[in-house]
């Protein structure tokens, strides 16, 4: 009687191998390749230092918190981290607002020459930043804005705003042309139209902008390193790479510094996943 | 309410005439019918009475005033799209809440005036119960409603209607219909009614204007129009099964289409002799009968190649062959007669209903 149970129990093991056993090697396989690294990262962040350069064994035998003691309590990451927020949040809020009006103009005004004006605004995403840094640069500098949040934040909102437009743009158009003209006879103006009836309808789609808005602002270095010259204005990853070594280098601070910077960008992504889930348009027009 | 004029309305989009000019005017409280083909310019038309669009040349006036260059907002207009276009988001009651909310802040209600507003329009609908829902949680025939409701809520000047029950099942389409014209009866408010469906157009408007091409073809009420259908698209548009068109030989003693002869009309038009003219014959006039029991005079035999019973009436396609010509009609069958495919019949059709046309305009002969 067991085993029967256990024969069948083997049995559909086997099945499932059968049916799904690739797909999981893959994911596992993929899994691994991508987390490695950050599993590493974590390691390394719980070693005491004089285990950090020795490799068996591979998992510590002792875990100290020490780096993290050091690197929020000790350093000014956690202001850069502060700073980071303000300028990821503001720079998200600024693309996404001058985005969506962006957006909605070209997506449902009559304008002339509306693929002219999607082209060039995505030929200007196509600069790579080093060529516009000195001019940049200098022109922060007339504007009194050198080494401030504002010239970071205000950068990575005009960097982010083609994406933010075409993204945008996109979604109004996927939004049935009936419910917009629905609101303008209903008495809208355009305006009232796009804050009633469009922004609502496009959630899905404000919700993926803004993520990927945040998410270039929090990793963005080039533009936060030259335009920041002080603790009190340095960003996260700025911070993590100026971090102090005099004598060595501090492979655990380091790790366990940017852990602390990795966490809130992935955690957003995991919190804004709920939201990417399209289908709020069904049952609008006929279906 | 408002009397609708439009006077010599035109719109292109690029070379390409949507619309050649049109010249219209819809009474006040009248429930007007735009009928055509898909692509004939009507839904633009509608477009333009709402203001979405710009016509390219001419004038828009409602009630005596222009409204061409006025927003939509501003021409106090309701449009019923045949997607309903009701707010996903939004439930019932804030679907037909919204034309009051967004109204222009001298004109908005109190906040329970609103309320009172929704609740009359919804009982009036039969969606009291349903206020709650939000669209997809709706059918069909409800979205319908919702749709009329946030049209009617505002009591606006005039109300648009673009192909609303096609998307409706057979037997809704019927009972909505009927609750069209009770809306109107008691409403009155000047109505514009866009459709393909000539059946629709036939029992809905007080009067209806065929489109094609971009051009009216022919104003009128329904009866009218199918009585005497002024070209050659209107008659073979308006009426199922469509009306027979065949190419005709005018004689002395009457007509002679292939090898079926027809009595002459007695306000024939004053044509030549021998001109050839198109002939038309409603399928309802054109009687079929067994060819054994021919009495009827001009009668002409045929075999029977279709046939569509259709409750009252059975439709049949008979194939006449006199060795030169062939020609292919239906008609009706007599009461009683239910012919076989390939059977020999006789074909015969009344003088009174017959209408003739100039084959080469298209324009219909004749006083009538």
């Amino acid at each position: 009687m067991r085993r029967s149970d256990d024969d069948q129990a083997g049995s559909t093991m086997m099945v499932w191998i059968r049916a799904h056993g690739f797909t999981a090697c893959v994911l596992l396989f993929v899994g691994l390749f991508c987390l490695g690294p950050v599993l590493w990262q974590a390691v390394t962040s719980l070693k005491p230092d004089q285990d950090l350069v020795r490799l068996p064994p591979l998992i510590p035998e002792r875990v100290t918190s020490v780096h993290y003691d050091r690197v929020l309590l000790q350093s000014s990451l956690p202001r850069s981290l502060a700073n980071s927020m303000v300028v990821a949040a503001s720079a998200t809020v600024t693309a996404i607002v001058v985005g969506a009006f962006c957006a909605f103009a070209l997506a449902r005004l009559p304008i002339a020459g509306k693929s002219v004006i999607l082209g060039v605004a995505l030929v200007t995403s196509m600069f790579p930043p080093i060529a516009v840094i000195s001019p940049l640069y200098l022109l922060m500098r007339e504007f009194g804005l050198r080494d401030t949040l504002v010239a970071v934040g205000l950068t990575h909102a005009v960097y982010s705003l083609p994406l933010a437009v075409w993204l945008l743009t996109s979604f109004f158009q996927q939004l049935p042309k009936e419910l917009y003209q629905a609101a303008r006879i209903d008495g809208c103006t355009p305006v009232q139209a796009l804050l009633t009836i469009m922004l609502p309808l496009a959630r899905p789609g404000l919700a993926v902008a803004a993520l990927l808005v945040f998410i270039y602002s929090w990793n963005e270095f080039m533009f936060a390193l030259t335009l920041t010259a002080s603790d009190t204005t340095r960003t996260a990853p700025v911070a993590v790479a100026l971090f102090p070594g005099l004598y060595e280098i501090p492979w655990g601070d380091l790790a366990a510094a940017s852990l602390v910077v990795t966490l809130p960008v992935a955690g957003l992504a995991l919190a804004f996943q709920r939201h990417i889930i399209a289908g709020l348009t069904a049952g609008s027009v006929k279906g | 309410m408002a009397e609708v004029r439009i006077e010599l309305i035109e719109k292109r989009i690029g070379q390409k005439i949507i619309l050649h000019p049109i010249t219209l005017t819809v009474h006040d409280g009248e429930f007007f019918v735009l009928v055509g083909p898909s692509g004939c310019g009507k839904s633009t038309l509608l477009s333009l009475l709402a203001g979405l669009d710009q016509p390219t040349a001419g004038r828009i006036l409602f009630d005596g005033s222009d409204v061409t260059d006025l927003e939509p907002r501003e021409r106090d207009v309701a449009l019923v799209f045949q997607s309903y276009a009701l707010y996903p988001h939004m439930t019932v009651r804030e679907n037909m809440a919204f034309p009051l909310r967004v109204a222009p802040r001298a004109k908005r209600l109190e906040r329970n005036r609103i309320e009172e507003e929704v609740q009359r329009v919804a009982g009036f609908l039969g969606l009291s119960a349903l206020l709650d829902r939000r669209p997809r949680e709706l059918s069909g025939g409800q979205r319908q409603r919702v749709a009329l409701g946030r049209a009617l809520i505002r009591k606006p000047r005039l109300f648009l209607l673009d192909e609303p029950l096609s998307n409706l099942d057979a037997q809704l389409r019927a009972s909505m219909r009927a609750e069209l014209l009770r809306l109107h009866k008691e409403l009155k408010v000047t109505t514009i009614y866009v459709t393909h469906d000539q059946t629709e157009a036939m029992t809905l408007g007080d009067r209806l204007a065929a489109l094609s091409q971009g051009r009216i073809q022919q104003i009128g009420r329904p009866h009218d129009i199918y009585a005497a259908p002024v070209n050659l698209f209107v008659a073979g548009f308006m009426g199922y099964p469509p009306m027979n068109l065949l190419s005709a030989r005018l004689r002395n003693d009457g007509l002679q289409a292939g090898p079926l002869h027809l009595t002459r009309p007695s306000d024939a038009p004053t044509v030549d002799q021998e001109q050839i003219v198109t002939v038309g014959l409603r399928p309802e006039d054109v009687v079929v009968a067994p060819a054994t029991d021919s009495g009827n005079e001009g009668a002409g035999f045929g075999i029977v190649r279709l046939t569509e019973p259709s409750g009252p009436t059975l439709w049949v396609t008979a194939e006449l062959n006199d060795h030169s010509e062939v020609v292919t009609i239906s008609g009706s069958a007599q009461a009683g007669f239910v012919p076989k495919i390939g059977e020999r019949v006789a074909v015969s059709g009344p003088r009174a209903t017959l209408h003739l046309f100039d084959p080469t305009t298209g324009q219909r002969l004749g006083a009538s």
